[in-house]
Parts: C-alpha cells; structure tokens; sequence
C-alpha cells in the first residue's frame, strides 16, 4: 500500500500535506481503492472559508459515495479543476494528480494530532 | 468483516486474481478485479466470469412439490416443464416480498436458486410450510458452486469448453450433463442483461472448471475474464432488473416492484388476497426509471420531489457505463410516475433535476 511520508492523515482517510504555508489535502490511495471507480467529486468553491471539522465535498464512485472532511480551518485558495472532467485522476493517482483542495490554514496545529504516515499504515490494517 | 463470513470455494482463487473482497450477504465476495466499470463494459461487449456462489440452492424432493411451489409463488407453476426454469417472487400473507427466484424443474426434483441474503429466511418458510405434504427440502448451497457466464460473445465460446450443444438452448431452458466426469447444470439465464449462462456444479468440481474458463495467469484466456458483484450490480440496473433489499422488499409487493408479469393472480398463493385488493384500487405506487441530469448518483433511500412534495424514493442507482448517463430506480407515487415526468433529486443537500424513462434503461441489441 502506497502512503507517502511527507505528509499526514486522518482516520478518515484524507490526507494533508503542508506547503509553503499552504495545506494541499485529497483521499487516500487506500480510500480511492475502497471506493472503486470515481465517477463525480463535489468540490467547495474557492473563497469558501472552512472550519476544522467541516465537510468540503463529496466523492463519489459507481459504489459508494463518500464525504471529504477537513482537519484544518482557513479559506480555500484553489480546488483540482481536473477533477470536473476527470475524476478519476483520484483513482489513478490520489497523493499527486488526485489532490482536491488547496487551503490558506488559519493554524496547522490540527495537523500535529493527525497519523502520520506509519501510524496510517497499521490504522488501515487495523481497520481492514 | 465478521469472523463468520463464508467463503466460496474460490475464495483463494479470487485473492491470487487481485480481486478486491467485500462481504455481501454473509459471504466474502470479489466486488471487482480490473475495476467495476472496466468489467461492466467487457461484460456488455465480450464475456465475463461471476462467482455468485452465494446464491442460495435449495432442492426439494418429493410428490407434492409442484402443488407445494405452486402455493407459495406467485408465478403459476401448474405444468411446469421439465428443463425449464421460471423467475418468481414469494411472498408474505399481506402481499410483502420474501424473496425473488428461479424454480426449475428437473427430472425427478425441484431446484430453487433464491438470493443469499435470503437463503435461512427461504429455507426456513418452506420447512415451515412443508408439514403434511410429501416434500424434503434440502439446502445444497455449501456444497455446490454457482458462476455466472455473461456476454455476447458467451455462446459462441461454449462451444470451445462443452461438447453438449447449449447453442440451441433457449432462454430459461437448462440441461444437466457430465462435463470432466462431473456433474454440471446450465442455464440459460442472468443478471446482466446479456445473453449467456448460469453454471452449478459440485463445490470442490469449480477449481477445475474456472481455469477452463479463464485460463490460467500465465495464459489467460484472450477474451473471458473474471467479474466482480461491483459490475453486477451496475449490469443488472442498466438492464433494470430488481435488487432484493432495493427495488424488492418486504415491505412491498410484487406488482408495486412492477414484477407483475411474474404474478399470476388468476390462482391462489400466499400473497394473492392482498395483492387483487391492489389490483382493483390501483397501485399507489409504482417502480420507474430516473435519468438524472449531470453526473451524480442517486443512492437508495434519496427522496424525490415534485416541487416541493415528497413523490417516493430511490431504490438504486448508478453511473452508467454504457449510456454514460446517471440512471436510477425509484418507487414513485403513481400520479407523478408516467413516463417523461419532471423529478427532482436531493442529493448532498442539493435538487438534481430527473425525468421518469422507461425501463431498461439497456436492453440487447437482438
């Protein structure tokens, strides 16, 4: 199982990676896999101001529909455009090409209670 | 995953195929392979390979089957014929489905393939109304084996694997030969909307017959290839059949499921009394199609509105991979169910725009 290690996740399999004081968050490689083939994201509009917590969209497979939940607050400076035409760009590639949203934090001291990519890893195998 | 979930005898096959397992009705389950829509398509164009193992297979011996099934279908089996096999629902004294199946009648007994989610609840009503009546019932699901052959290219491609000509089988015909010294029954039938064959043979005999199937992985077969219950489902809501727990529950009856082609209420069964009752007033419900504008999919249980009234609920749905269309079904008050009729959707808090089509939503070119 792919999980990258320069960034960090939540148990519900969202991950977020910190750039330039910007957070870039998507699903999981493991979630995009569970969800089968993705047929449709519902993405935030950019501006949009989220509170840790907050559902940010929906993703959606011909299985399952899954909701996109952020672990940190702050306003949405871009969403994955690519994603309208091409939603599977999260099956095919979730931690590059798959990323969802890009957000401004107002503090990424959330981040510091998340798993880090180990700890994600047995929280899968747990889980599965 | 609870501990006691069945497993297939193809469960390890499965596994070293990189199936991805899900559990379904109490049974560890290939939900896909390649990727649900990926074997949707190969299925509509080519020929695909399920494991429906966990369907239940039930076989009832004895004098008085024929009045027996008879009594608890709604399909009229008076006369039914040896080779052929009926779909059929059974149902609850108030006219609530127990369960959609497939009687077949061979020989010297009775087969019954019911859904596995249902197998217990089947078995146990036909125990419960079997006393005095000369019928033994027996559950043969863990010691047989069930695929699915689907596709268009199915028929032609028997031929490389029997000797028995299954060509000239008609649809819900079946035959019982020998096949590598075991015995198999195919049928004519499926799930899919595609023409092809429903196979069961002895449980342990299925590790053999796949690889004649399939091939094997360093020589996979160049056009059969192994499907998940992901694609099946997709497959059968194109082909808008009904899903038990979805389109078909206890909570409703056959003709509202708009399966009453499979009702006859000419005779008696259990469920008959309510359902000419039914009959008489009009359905104020009907089972329609939905098409829905954009790309997002209707789940079972989504309410439906015609402005702001409440008119039903989806029953199941999906993107569909052929029509490249979000599709659904859904069970709709009468008056706002005629075909062409503008719905709405409430999706993720959202009104998404839908109008009532005819079922299938997919049928076979001919």
């Amino acid at each position: 199982m792919k999980v990258p290690t320069d960034r960090k996740y939540s148990e519900t399999h969202e991950w977020f990676l910190i750039d330039d004081d910007i957070v870039t968050m998507g699903i999981t490689q493991y979630a995009a896999d569970e969800l089968t083939d993705i047929t449709y994201v519902e993405l935030p509009e950019v501006g949009t101001s989220v509170a840790a917590g907050d559902q940010l969209g929906e993703v959606e497979s011909v299985k399952a529909t899954s909701e996109i939940l952020t672990a940190v607050g702050g306003e949405v400076i871009e969403v994955n455009t690519a994603l309208a035409d091409h939603p599977e760009l999260i099956n095919d590639d979730a931690f590059e090409e798959g990323w969802i949203v890009k957000i401004r934090p107002e503090s990424t001291e959330p981040l510091t209670a998340l798993l880090d990519a180990k700890e994600y890893r047995r929280y899968v195998r747990n889980a599965g | 995953m609870t501990e006691t979930a069945l497993k297939t005898p193809l469960y390890e096959t499965h596994l070293a195929a990189g199936a991805r397992m899900v559990e379904f009705a109490g049974w560890l389950m290939p939900v896909q392979f390649a990727g649900i829509t990926e074997e949707h398509i190969h299925t509509r164009t080519a020929c695909s390979v399920f494991d429906v193992s966990h369907m239940g297979r039930l076989k009832l011996t004895g004098d008085d089957c024929e009045s027996f099934l008879n009594r608890l279908c709604t399909r009229n089996l008076a006369g039914a014929e040896t080779g052929r096999s009926y779909y059929s629902h059974m149902c609850r004294e108030d006219g609530g489905i127990l369960d959609d199946l497939i009687v077949s009648r061979f020989e010297s007994y009775w087969g019954i393939v019911c859904n596995g989610v249902n197998r217990e609840k089947i078995f146990a009503w036909l125990i419960e109304h079997s006393p005095g009546t000369d019928v033994t019932i027996e559950d043969q699901t863990l010691s047989t084996a069930m695929l699915a052959v689907q596709g268009p290219k199915t028929v032609e491609l028997a031929g490389e694997i029997v000797d028995v000509d299954l060509c000239s089988m008609k649809r819900y015909r079946f035959r019982v030969f020998e096949l590598l010294g075991m015995p198999i029954s195919v049928y004519r039938s499926g799930y899919t909307g595609e023409d092809g064959f429903e196979v069961v043979v002895p449980g342990g005999f299925v590790k053999l017959l796949l690889p004649k199937l399939l091939g094997t992985k360093d020589r996979p077969h160049p056009v059969i290839k192994p499907a998940g219950l992901g694609a099946r489902d997709t497959l059968r809501i194109e082909a808008g059949m009904p899903l038990y727990g979805h389109e078909l529950t206890e909570q409703w009856d056959s003709l509202t499921a708009g399966q009453g082609w499979c009702v006859d209420l000419t005779k008696d069964f259990v469920g008959a009394e309510p359902m000419r009752k039914l009959q008489a007033q009009g359905l104020p419900r009907r089972l329609v199609g939905l098409q829905l504008e954009g790309r997002r999919i209707a789940r079972q249980h989504y309410k439906v509105y015609s402005g702001d009234q409440e008119v039903g609920e989806v029953t199941s749905g999906t993107l569909s991979p052929t029509l490249g269309k979000s599709i659904a079904m859904a069970l709709i008050a009468n008056e706002h169910a005629q075909e062409a009729m503008r719905l709405e959707i409430e999706i993720g808090g959202k009104r998404v725009a839908a109008k009532v089509v005819k079922l299938p939503f997919y049928q076979r070119p001919k």
